[in-house]
Order: structure tokens, then C-alpha cells, then sequence
């Protein structure tokens, strides 16, 4: 009975919102196109840290190279981190939330459209004005953890690290009202049917990291806040000198900067969580178990944050709690892997591209996860932390687990998203160089550290027995940089192709299988009832076979909310606030009370502005 | 079975990368004089050992888990047509042993961890060597108050004595890191941290700063020399024996040098003086900058050639250094590498 649009009778593909032009894209509200925004945004960023990333890894290719200069090597691996983690992950991330949250929950839109618009245009800024720091040779770069009191005016006279500052600022405000929109869609739009235990494992998961966001974000701002204090007007929060303590920074840094890690994870356990079902042709294996996991998870991820401070001398006490929580951790993530195994157990597993990188993700994050348990035991931390060992395994749980999933996500949703199918061969000979590549860069970085190399070192000597493997990595990151042309080859070679996805490719199991590809803008022409978990394949359970093709259909007396260029113009009033504090000496009061009427100008505008 | 020799391949691969891991990290250590893994030190010994724990166990887990990965892959290995798979949704039995076995594992090694974590909390008796350590933007300062010494990014300690490492910051936070005997500890301007360790061989081996701590955090090396005691109570005997060892009274050279280290303005930084040195100076003390093997912690050999050449030019060989270019002459850096390697 569930989803009627399938019997939905066919009008011809009426003209109703599918503006095209620049404009329509700058005035959007509409969910999909933020997703699709934010996925390109997003990429070119990741691009663009990779590009940082190769170019560390020539500089660390010999020993006493001079590639780069230090002061360049201090900016570039700030900016790679910088960049993989919030202008990267975290907005491929939102890309899906984005396109697939809606559509897997059977709604029309998410909650705030305009609020969503917002978020991406804030976010659009905040990354061009953390990578504008380029053009005034003042990348950021003291680390992408800004540990004080080395961010102190003192010791960091330059424009530096303020680009870092106000810009993870800007981020943090795109962050912030993204998560709200997400979480109440999650609670509010699920279609008639779609209990908490229903809801497909994409949108649990999603649902988790909204709550870690709305959460974690506040305190990395209020610790920015602070540093801003302390950069502009003098105060001494974080530095010594005037009683500031520099390990406050840390404590505040880490409560926001452990539950970012699993913001940044949790949404790929998502996608994988979507996509192994599907390709082993049968349901999630102990649904329950992972969500409360996943819960659980998010939960512990609030008590662990001072294991990335073992070596600050905590005392025996704090050592050990934070030691045992954070084993603790293990067991869940570990329900998570022998779920994920066990729902391949006993399937006919189809290894269609989603697939390899699916079940790649868990072979590499399994890796991840046991180098992580071999630090949270602080005494053998203390060896550990700061080497590259560390390097290798944050590397194994952030690409080979965040990225491998996300790139699994994107193979998977690709035909839903575009309308286009991406060439199996080619995704194939991507993850295949992709995973040699991985693993040559990283998997050496394990004894590289263990041997002694620390982190964040521009170039080291002759003599301490690191070189071999730090040229196989130089070699491996190449070959993952290739990888990742050959996805570019890929969406560039079947974009030129017809529109050839079928609705339902894979034979999907959640809602967003039964629209067409790329679905409508009203996504349902009639908002589906669910009756159980899989909704799709329960429909196509009784009907007892595939579902005829879904037709495109008028969207006519379907209420959808109009354009508007308001949230654009107040993103413009954020960064204008934001960064007038930043040339507070140049531009003065002036500049703030400019900014400052424009976001209000802005935020006037908009809610007055009738929604639709 | 053609089953069974699909899934037997990749296994003994699993192994085989097994194997080799522990070869490149348990063989090879030798030839990495920073290396975790040959520990030389007490304190070395305790995370190595807690790190033998955990690695037995990961490494158990990892083939367990990896196997059941690879033999799911290729035994469930489907075709589009093949009918639809028993649709199973979940086996409590399964889930709850899935979640006890790793919690054991876990409590394994969580035992040896807390009790670890309170050894290395302790604090040393009151026969220890006290040693200062103060981390500088970039060189280490060492002081040893029970000899009135002050050396820099040279450590000396005895061999069999505990040293118990009293350490701080002049500006941003530095790790003091002592790989083959100890591990490493952050030092801050506003706190003191300690760690301690006790050698129980000699040798002169390498360490680094593992904090990131600015434009020159890559050059921030240091050295820990252990010494048999007497050779110890040598080298305090040696350092304690006030100003340089002077050449014949006539040599130009070293006169020259010696005026032109005040005329340069090298003392403003600088102290000559290892006994009851002055605290608080910008630059690392150069009581016994001749006898050193490297210059700039860790950033050049310490050769006549190369310390006339980091007089005359700090700033191209580690820039950002805290020391200016100072318009010396080749001339001029001549005399002052007499002068200076006279202080042994």
C-alpha cells in the first residue's frame, strides 16, 4: 500500500521549479541542489587537500630536502588537516545528508529550506576565506589543533593563525544550523509509518551526528572566542604570561575534537550500513544492536577526549579514566564490525563498486580500530603520541574508513543523484588503486613511528633509518592521487552520456529507490506510508517483484517554498561580522557596524520574506 | 574443495603480512637509533612491554577478524541471478558473544595498563639525580643543581642511577622525548611535568621535540648520552673545572675570537660559563660547546667548517632561528670557532 506515487498516473514532465541558470542556483532552497552543492564545493576542497598532501609528502620524500620551506611545510600540513576535516569529510558528509535524508525518510523537503541555504553558503565562505589566507602568504600554521600558547600573539605576531580562527568560526556557524535543520526533519518529516526503529541505518546514523554537532560545535566556539579575546583585546586565557593556563585550550579543543572524530565516522557507518544490505541482498544484520551501538558510541565519545593529553601529565587517576573509557569504545565499534560482517554472512553478495568500497572500508577500519586501542593505554602512549604512528592510524580510521565509506556512498547514490550510471570498470580500477595506494602511503607510517619519526617535522636527517619508508609512502600517495583522476575520469567520461539510471538500480531498499533518477523536485508527488523497516524492498515483497519504472509526473498543487537570496546575503553578513573583527586595525568600528547591519539586513529580510 | 583453495590463498597471505610485520618491527630496530622498540630504560621497558600486550592481541584480533572478512567475501561470493538469500535479521546468541569475548580481551589488557599507569606515576626516591630541563623555541636547556651545572641539547646521565626530570618551557609548549630510555612529557611555561628513567646501558643516542612548537619545530633534536658512572663522575669533573681549555698563550686567533665574542654581541645570548650559569638567556649555554657532536640541536655536525658557517649564517641553515645574522666575517668566524672550541 506503502508509496502511491508508483501508481501515480503519468503527466507529462510539466516545467513546475526546474529553473536552471546561475541565479537558481544562488536563490535554491531546494535540498537536493544544497546537496549537489555542497558535494562539489566539498570535493574541490578535497582536491585541494590532497593536493597539500602530496606536496608534504615530496617534501618527506629524502631527508634534508628543501621542497618545501619550513614556514610553507608548517602552512601546508595545517591546511591539509584544516581542509580534510572541515571543508572535506564533513561537507561530503552533508552532501548525503542532504540529498538522502529527505528522500530516505519520504519528505518533500527538509525542515528549514532556507535555513539549509544558509548553512551553504556560510560554509562556501568559511572555506574561501580560510584558503584566501594563500593570496596574503598567511596560511594558517600552527596545526589544525591550534594548540596555545603557541597561537598567542607573542609567538604568533602574524595574520595567521587569525584566518584560522575567525575561519573554523564561520565554519562552526554553517555546522551549527545544519545540525539543527537535520535533526528536526529527522523528528519531525519521517513519512506516516517510519518509527525511530524503522528509520533506514543512513538516517540513525545521521541523526547521532547531528546531536554530536549541536553539542561539540558550541565549545569549540566558545574556545575560540576566548582565543579571539586573547588575540584582539589582549586578554590572557591561554596564556601563561598573564595567568592564562595553555592546557585549558586542550581540554576545550579535545571535548570538541573527540566527538568530531566520530562526526566525521558515523555518517560512513551510515552509508555502509545502507550499502552492504543491498549488495548481500539481505537486511542489516542486528539493527538494534546497531543503533544502540552507534548511541552508545556517541555517548562514550564525550568521556574520552583527554586521551589525546596523556602526555601532558595528567596523573595516574585521569590517565587511567580516560584509558579504560576509551577501551570501552572498542566494544561497540566492534559490534558495529561483526554486524557488518555478519550481514554478509550468508548473502549473495553482488561486488558492484558500493560494494568493494564497502567491504574495503571495514577491512581498513578494522586496522584503524585496533591501532587506536593499542593508545589508549597511556604509558605506551607516551612512546606513541606525536609520531607518526599516530599518523598511520587516524589515516586508517579518517580515509580508510571516513573516505573509503563516503566513496562508497557516492558510487551507490551516484544514479540517484546525477541520473547517470558511473562506469563500473573505471570505479573498479579506482578502488583497487585506491586501496594499493592507501595502503603503501599509510601502512609503513606504522614502524616509521614506532621507529621514532615524530609528526609535523618539515624534513628529518640522514641517518635515523627512515628514509626507505618514507619514499615507499611518497610513492603510495601518488598512487592514491591517481585513484582519484580516475574517478574524475569517471564522472567526466559518463556525464557526457545519456541519462541512463533507473530508479531503482540496485534493488535498493529505502524510499529513495521508488523516485525517479534524479528524483523530482517535490521528491514524492505523494508522501509514502511505511509498514516496516526496508520500506522498498517490503513493497516490492508484496507486489512479489520489481516495481514498474516510476513515471515523472506533474508536480502540480504540490506546496514547495520559493527561491531566496536572503540566506545568501546574511552567510555574506556572517563572514562580514566575522572577519571586520579580524581588521578591526584597518577597517575599525566602521567595519563592524557594516557588517553587523548587513547580517541584520539580512536575517530582516529573510523573515519577512513569505516562505512559499 | 576449489572453495577451500580460494579462501586458503588469501589467508596465508593475511599471515604472511603478519609475519613480515613483525620482522620489519622486531628485527630491524637496530638500525633506527630513535626507535620505541629497543628499550634501554626502565621506564622504555614499561610502555614496550604494554605495547608487546597490545600488538599480541591486535595482531590476533586482525587475522580472526580479516579472515572471517576474506572467507565471507569469496564464500558468499553471489551471481545476479542466484535466488535471494535467506533473509536473517539477527542471532542474539551470536550478538552477546560478540560483545563478551572483546570485553575480555580488553580487561587483558586494561589490567597491565592500570597498574602501569601508577608505575610510571611514581615518584622516584630521594636518592635520584635531579635534572631540570627547560624546553626553549629551539633547543633544550638541561641543569643538574646537584653539580651546579647547566648544559644545553646535550643530556648526560649515569648509567644505574634513577634521573627524575624536573621540566618546563621559557615560551610555547615542547614534548621532551627520550625514546630508548624513558618516553616523552609535554613541558609547559606555567607547570612543572616530570618523568623519570633509569638507564641500564651505555650509549649516545638521538631524541626530538614532539610538540609542535613553531617554524623551526623540525630542528629541535637533542642528544642522551648514558655513561658508566665513573665516566659520569669524569664529565661532571671535566664540566666543573671552570673556563676554557686554553691554547698557548700566543695564540692570535683565540684572543681574536674571544674579543669579538662580546664585540658581536654573542655573550647578550650566551653564556661560557657551565657552573652556576645565569638562568633566563635566550641561547642554548656554550660551557662546553666544543665537545658537542651536533650544532643548532640536532642541525649540523659540529665541525670547525660548519660552526663558521652557522656563525656567519644561522638564518639560511634554520630560519626563524632566534639568532640574527650578525655580519660576520669569514675571518672573523675563524676566530671565534678557536675561541669556542676551547670550551670542552
Amino acid at each position: 500500500m506503502a508509496t502511491r506515487v508508483l501508481e501515480h498516473e503519468a503527466h507529462p514532465a510539466a516545467g513546475h521549479g526546474e529553473q536552471t541558470g546561475l541565479w537558481s542556483w544562488i536563490t535554491t532552497v531546494d535540498h537536493k541542489r544544497i546537496g549537489i552543492l555542497y558535494g562539489a564545493t566539498a570535493f574541490l576542497f578535497f582536491l585541494l587537500g590532497g593536493i597539500e598532501a602530496l606536496l608534504l609528502r615530496i617534501q618527506l620524500g629524502s631527508p634534508e630536502n628543501t621542497f618545501l620551506s619550513p614556514e610553507t611545510y608548517n602552512q601546508m600540513f595545517t591546511m591539509h588537516g584544516t581542509t580534510m576535516i572541515f571543508l572535506a569529510i564533513m561537507p561530503l558528509s552533508a552532501m548525503f545528508f542532504n540529498f538522502m535524508i529527505p528522500l530516505q525518510i519520504g519528505a518533500r523537503d527538509v525542515a528549514f529550506p532556507r535555513l539549509n541555504a544558509f548553512s551553504y553558503w556560510v560554509f562556501l565562505l568559511g572555506g574561501l576565506f580560510l584558503n584566501s589566507s594563500w593570496f596574503f602568504g598567511a596560511a594558517p600554521d600552527q596545526g589544525w589543533f591550534g594548540y596555545a600558547n603557541l597561537t598567542s600573539k607573542q609567538f604568533s605576531p602574524g595574520l595567521n593563525v587569525d584566518f584560522w580562527m575567525i575561519g573554523l568560526q564561520i565554519l562552526g556557524i554553517a555546522s551549527l544550523a545544519a545540525a539543527v535543520n537535520f535533526f528536526v526533519t529527522i523528528v519531525n518529516l519521517r513519512a506516516p509509518g517510519m518509527n525511530l526503529m524503522r528509520m533506514p541505518m543512513f538516517v540513525w546514523m545521521s541523526f547521532i551526528t547531528q546531536v554530536l554537532l549541536l553539542l561539540a560545535f558550541p565549545v569549540i566556539t566558545v574556545a575560540l572566542f576566548l582565543l579571539m579575546f586573547d588575540r584582539f583585546f589582549g586578554s590572557s586565557f591561554f596564556v601563561p604570561a598573564g595567568g592564562g593556563d595553555p592546557i585549558l585550550w586542550q581540554h576545550l579543543f579535545w571535548i570538541f575534537g573527540h566527538p568530531e572524530v566520530y562526526i566525521l565516522i558515523l555518517p560512513a557507518f551510515g552509508i555502509v550500513s545502507e550499502v552492504l544490505p543491498v549488495f548481500s541482498r539481505k537486511p542489516l544484520f542486528g539493527y538494534a544492536a546497531m543503533v544502540f551501538s552507534g548511541v552508545f558510541i556517541a555517548f562514550l565519545g564525550f568521556g574520552v577526549w583527554a586521551h589525546h593529553m596523556f602526555s601532558t601529565g595528567m596523573g595516574p587517576i585521569a590517565d587511567a579514566f580516560f584509558s579504560l573509557s576509551t577501551m570501552l569504545i572498542a566494544i561497540p565499534t566492534g559490534v558495529k564490525i561483526f554486524n557488518w560482517i555478519g550481514t554478509m554472512w550468508g548473502g549473495s553478495l553482488q561486488f558492484r563498486t558500493p560494494m568493494l568500497f564497502a567491504v574495503g572500508f571495514i577491512a581498513m577500519f578494522i586496522i584503524g580500530g585496533l591501532s587506536g586501542v593499542m593508545h589508549s593505554s597511556p604509558p605506551a602512549d607516551l612512546q606513541q603520541t606525536d609520531t607518526y604512528f599516530i599518523v598511520a592510524h587516524f589515516h586508517y580510521v579518517l580515509f580508510g574508513g571516513s573516505i573509503f565509506g563516503l566513496t562508497a556512498g557516492a558510487y551507490y547514490w551516484w544514479p540517484k543523484m546525477s541520473g547517470r550510471m558511473l562506469n563500473e570498470r573505471l570505479g573498479k580500477l579506482h578502488f583497487w588503486l585506491m586501496m594499493i595506494g592507501f595502503n603503501l602511503t599509510f601502512f609503513p607510517m606504522h614502524f616509521v613511528g614506532l621507529h621514532g619519526m615524530p609528526r609535523r617535522v618539515y624534513t628529518y636527517p640522514e641517518g635515523l633509518g627512515f628514509e626507505l619508508m618514507n619514499q615507499i609512502e611518497t610513492a603510495g600517495s601518488f598512487v592514491l592521487g591517481l585513484a582519484f583522476l580516475v574517478f574524475l575520469w569517471n564522472i567526466y567520461k559518463t556525464s557526457r552520456g545519456p541519462r541512463n539510471a533507473p530508479a531503482d538500480p540496485w534493488n535498493g531498499a529505502t524510499l529513495e529507490w521508488a523516485i525517479p533518477s534524479p528524483p523530482q523536485e517535490f521528491n514524492f508527488a505523494k508522501i509514502p506510508v511505511v509498514h516496516g523497516r526496508d520500506a522498498l524492498w517490503e513493497q516490492k515483497r508484496q507486489r512479489g517483484g520489481p516495481l514498474p519504472e516510476p513515471a515523472r509526473v506533474s508536480g502540480q498543487g504540490i506546496h514547495m517554498p520559493n527561491p531566496s537570496y536572503w540566506p545568501a546575503v546574511t552567510a555574506v553578513g556572517v563572514l562580514a561580522v566575522l572577519v571586520s573583527l579580524m581588521t578591526l586595525g584597518t577597517t575599525g568600528v566602521p567595519g563592524v557596524v557594516a557588517g553587523v547591519a548587513l547580517l541584520f539586513l539580512g536575517v530582516y529580510k529573510w523573515a519577512y520574506e513569505p516562505a512559499g | 574443495m576449489l572453495l577451500r583453495t580460494a579462501v586458503r590463498r588469501p589467508l596465508r597471505l593475511v599471515i604472511a603480512l603478519c609475519l613480515l610485520t613483525l620482522v620489519l618491527v622486531g628485527c630491524g630496530a637496530e638500525h633506527y637509533p630513535q626507535t620505541t622498540l629497543l628499550p634501554r630504560g626502565d621506564f622504555a621497558r614499561i610502555a614496550d612491554d604494554l605495547l608487546d600486550t597490545t600488538v599480541k592481541w591486535a595482531l590476533l584480533v586482525f587475522v580472526l577478524v580479516e579472515g572471517i572478512l576474506i572467507y565471507a567475501i569469496f564464500r558468499f561470493r553471489g551471481r545476479p541471478n542466484d535466488p535471494e538469500p535467506h533473509q536473517t535479521h539477527g542471532n542474539t546468541t551470536v550478538e552477546i558473544i560478540w560483545t563478551v569475548v572483546p570485553a575480555l580481551i580488553l580487561a587483558a589488557i586494561a589490567v597491565p595498563t592500570v597498574r602501569a599507569i601508577f608505575q610510571t606515576n611514581a615518584t622516584p626516591g630521594q636518592d635520584a639525580l635531579r635534572i631540570e630541563v627547560v624546553g626553549h623555541q629551539w633547543w633544550w636547556e638541561f641543569r643538574y643543581p646537584e653539580y651546579n651545572l647547566t648544559t644545553a641539547n646535550e643530556l648526560v646521565v649515569p648509567v644505574g642511577r634513577t634521573v627524575s626530570l624536573h621540566m618546563g618551557s621559557a615560551d610555547v609548549i615542547h614534548s621532551f622525548w627520550v625514546p630508548q630510555f624513558a618516553a616523552k612529557r609535554d613541558v609547559f611555561a606555567n607547570r612543572e611535568t616530570r618523568m623519570w628513567f633509569k638507564a641500564e646501558v651505555d650509549g649516545d643516542y638521538p631524541g626530538q621535540c614532539a610538540e609542535f612548537c613553531g617554524i623551526q619545530h623540525g630542528r629541535m633534536a637533542h642528544r642522551i648520552r648514558a655513561e658508566q658512572p665513573e665516566q659520569f663522575q669524569a664529565w661532571v669533573a671535566q664540566m666543573q673545572t671552570p673556563g676554557p681549555r686554553k691554547p698557548p698563550a700566543a695564540d692570535r686567533l683565540y684572543a681574536e675570537g674571544e674579543k669579538l665574542f662580546t664585540a658581536k654581541g654573542c655573550v647578550a645570548c650566551h653564556s661560557l660559563v657551565a657552573v652556576n650559569a645565569p638562568k633566563g638567556m635566550l641561547g642554548p649555554n656554550l660551557g662546553n660547546v666544543g665537545a658537542r657532536s651536533y650544532l643548532a640541536a640536532g642541525t649540523l655536525k659540529n665541525t670547525d667548517e660548519n660552526l663558521a658557517r652557522w656563525i656567519r649564517d644561522p638564518q639560511s641553515i634554520k630560519k626563524g632561528v632566534l639568532m640574527p645574522n650578525l655580519g660576520v666575517t669569514a675571518e672573523e668566524a675563524r676566530a671565534l670557532v678557536q675561541f669556542l672550541r676551547a670550551h670542552r
